[in-house]
């Protein structure tokens, strides 16, 4: 029990990330119909690019906790305004120019982007990755239990607790914008229609730009979070994290951001439980059997609408 | 689903722009492009025996950011004005044939490329073994001639492979290198642990010819595994299910290791000419033959194997464009509800071409592994379907010859980074210009969407037709959006 309770904190942590790199994925489909690849790393390059400023800034543990909470508002600031360009830039120049062209098109462009930025990265910056002191440490223990010799104690870290705390703010923001702003408004209307909307005098072309800005905004905290809760970052963590991310969003039903999020907890949470349970080995071959498992027997997903296939 | 839109603002916009509007953008780009670079490129992290130090490389984030500003300057005078683009092609739209008229070059060579290009693959080892000969003109060309291609050939009939999953099918598949995979570890397994168990030591010199066809087989197998889930998907969510499954497969062979022998990979005997060993002893090879030993007979042997496995892969593969379950490919490719509605069966179609693409990579990796003498999971990463892919979609989707020449130039521009000396000079300090080939093919690929989506080689022959035959530019066939 006391085990278990601990995999539940340590896969609602895990699924948070998930669930905020997973509703870049969602809005983007939602509004355009294609999967941007390329998603996946914009989450790696908030990621690295937090960790550069951490580095720059010269934060340690050590440093007093308003400090440490003040410099990493402004890590966070900073991975969010370049995640948003480079997702801002990837669209214009990789997505928008082939709207219109045939179906596969859009999408090896975003896998080719995919590469780019990976590989920039890696140039850029060194292949091996790059490990920092924790700095958000301490926690509170829940409960303990005497197992034979040992003592097994259910631990809810300092970083759970952000983590967990600031994605639930950070959701209810975005779900504000969405529901109650004219600009959340436009983006439900492209997505429901975008011809429609368009007739409506809804700029579309800059719609589905704040779309992707929003994306890699929600991508970059995650990647924040991501680097501080692993302590290390590089070049490829994108790649795993970006297909466990979209299975989270199918998952949750493609297009629906409480879905995404859902999703994300549910993916989390079947990561942990099952190297928990199973073998640590084989954890992303869970998720990815997952993702298939899925897409065969409920590809409308949990909370999304099944689509109907018209000429 | 939302509707395709136009976009009403892209590249080449017809306006003239002012000198003013120009700076605009010109200051816009510049910003978007330092923010780009600023954190990445020019704060070096650096990790050094266990402590981490970053060091500013504002030099070359500026002289980056200058060559883009610069360029867009360039485009916007010379590309992008109109007034320009008249002087350079004269109405592009009105020049450009429906239909071709009376036979240009390009068709009268068309259908000779091929016969040629085969008999100087044939040539080609002898070629390199006359100038690589020690005292020939470029010693040592040939083991490394050969070699590349090999190479070559390799890639060439794994994007035939793939081709037909997605160049003719149209089902987007990213775990293609799952089924080379398979094919490699079957040979493994086969020659070094299954065929001797069973048959005895001696069927050893055999096994790469017994192993081939159950490669095939056995990926055609997993073709079919993949084919089956993936029926009612397509476009975006094939893909990542497809990338899933190579995933799988990959993570599988990293971590059975009672079977695949995890990340310490296996070790693979050499192939030999049907039971003849390619050695210095009296029953090898050359002394059979009155040669004398050279080591390079091995390698030219392994060349005409694997050009005899991609010409079956091209030969089965354009016979089978003409039967029809190969227009059932295209036609799925175009219009999947179309064909439902025509009485296709999508499922056997979608099954055929999964499974023949998956045999093809399986022989591919056979092949591979008995070349490499060692496989290990490491070869059989994502980045290497991307990397086909990217062969593939150079070449022009479903086009046969546009992939040799893909494959060419790919392989052959990786090479020249690995060659070019003066590369190093222009790139920072402590980069090897090799490392930049699949930024390149990344690249590569986006740019290709852009320009040219139907490929270089952008000519569709139809394969059926009524009286005449016409050919017609891709660019002028629309494909399915469904």
């Amino acid at each position: 029990m006391e085990y278990f309770l601990q995999q539940l904190i340590n896969g609602l942590t895990l699924g948070s990330i998930y669930g905020l790199i997973a509703i870049g994925y969602t809005m983007v489909y939602g509004i355009i119909g294609m999967i941007n690849f390329a998603h996946g790393d914009v989450f790696m390059v908030g990621s690295v690019v937090a960790f550069i400023v951490v580095l720059m800034l010269g934060l340690t543990g050590g440093s007093g906790p308003f400090l440490i909470i003040l410099a990493l508002a402004l890590v966070v600031l900073i991975a969010m305004v370049i995640a948003a360009t480079y997702n801002w830039t990837i669209e214009r120049l990789a997505y928008r120019p082939l709207r219109g062209s045939f179906r596969l098109a859009p999408l090896i462009s975003a896998i080719g982007m995919s590469i780019v930025l990976q590989e920039f990265v890696r140039l850029a910056q060194e292949a091996r990755p790059k490990p920092i002191q924790r700095l958000v440490s301490g926690g509170y223990e829940l409960m303990h239990k005497q197992v034979g010799e040992q003592d097994f104690a259910v631990t809810l870290t300092n970083m759970q607790i952000l983590i967990i705390v600031s994605t639930l703010v950070l959701m209810t923001i975005f779900t504000l914008i969405i529901q109650r702003t004219s600009l959340g408004r436009a983006q439900r209307a492209c997505e429901q229609d975008t011809k429609m909307a368009s007739l409506l005098g809804i700029n579309v072309d800059r719609t589905i730009s704040i779309t992707f800005i929003l994306g890699a905004v929600l991508a970059a905290f995650a990647g924040l979070l991501f680097f501080l809760y692993y302590t290390e970052t590089d070049f490829f963590v994108g790649f795993a994290a970006g297909i466990k991310a979209f299975t989270a969003a199918v998952l949750g039903g493609i297009g629906s951001i409480p879905g995404a999020m859902m999703g994300g907890m549910l993916i989390g949470l079947i990561e942990v439980m099952w190297s928990a349970y199973f073998s640590v080995e084989y954890k992303d071959v869970a998720a990815f059997t997952i993702l298939v498992l899925v897409l065969i027997f409920m590809p409308q997903g949990l909370l999304g609408k099944p689509e109907v296939e018209k000429v | 689903m939302s509707a395709p839109i136009k976009s009403s603002s892209g590249g080449g916009e017809a306006k003239v722009l002012s000198s003013a509007e120009i700076a605009r953008d010109l200051v816009f780009t510049g910003i978007i492009t330092a923010l780009i670079l600023t954190p990445i490129v020019a704060i070096r992290t650096q990790l050094d025996q266990g402590s981490l130090t970053w060091h500013p490389r504002f030099g070359l984030a500026l002289s980056l950011a200058g060559i883009v500003v610069a360029a867009r300057l360039l485009f916007h005078v010379l590309v992008w004005n109109p007034r320009a683009k008249a002087a350079l092609e004269p109405d592009t739209e009105a020049s450009r044939p429906v239909v071709a008229k009376g036979p240009s070059l390009a068709d009268r060579l068309g259908p000779k490329v091929g016969p040629i290009l085969l008999v100087l693959a044939i040539l080609l080892p002898f070629f390199f073994i006359a100038i690589g000969h020690s005292s020939g003109l470029f010693p040592g060309w040939d083991r490394r001639g050969i070699d590349f291609a090999i190479t070559v050939l390799l890639y060439i009939m794994l994007g035939w492979g793939l081709n037909v999953v997605v160049g003719l099918a149209g089902l987007l598949d990213l775990g293609y290198v799952a089924f080379y995979a398979v094919g490699a570890y079957t040979y493994a397994l086969m020659a070094t642990r299954y065929l001797p168990q069973w048959f005895g030591p001696g069927i050893l010199p055999y096994a790469f010819f017994i192993s081939v066809p159950i490669a095939a087989f056995l990926a055609s197998m997993w073709g079919m595994v993949l084919g089956f889930p993936v029926l009612r998907l397509k476009g975006d969510y094939l893909a990542i299910v497809t990338l899933a499954f190579g995933e799988i497969i990959y993570q599988v062979l990293q971590n059975f290791s009672r079977f695949t022998e995890g990340p310490r990979g296996i070790g693979v005997p050499k192939a030999t000419f049907f039971g003849i060993p390619f050695d210095k002893s009296d029953s090898g090879f050359a002394s059979l033959f009155h040669l004398e030993y050279n080591r390079i007979q091995y390698f030219t042997f392994l060349y005409f194997v694997i050009l005899i496995l991609a010409l079956v892969t091209f030969l089965v593969t354009r016979k089978l464009r003409r039967l029809p379950i190969g227009r059932a490919w295209e036609a799925l490719r175009e219009d999947e509800i179309a064909c439902r509605s025509l009485g296709i069966n999508t499922t056997t179609t979608k099954l055929t071409a999964f499974a023949i693409g998956a045999a093809f990579g399986g022989m591919a990796g056979s092949f591979f592994a008995v070349r490499q003498e060692f496989i290990s999971p490491e070869s059989f990463k994502y980045i290497e379907s991307a990397f086909i892919l990217a062969i593939v979609v150079l070449g022009g989707l479903g086009s046969q010859i546009g992939i040799v020449f893909s494959a060419m130039v790919i392989i052959g521009a990786t090479e020249m980074f690995r060659e070019l000396e003066f590369l190093k000079y222009v790139l920072p300090e402590g980069t090897e210009p090799v490392q930049f080939r699949m930024l390149a093919v990344g690249l590569a690929m986006v740019l290709m969407m852009r320009f040219r989506p139907r490929g270089f080689v952008t000519k569709r022959e139809p394969t059926v037709y009524l009286k005449e035959k016409k050919s017609v530019s891709a660019d002028l066939v629309s494909q399915g959006h469904g």
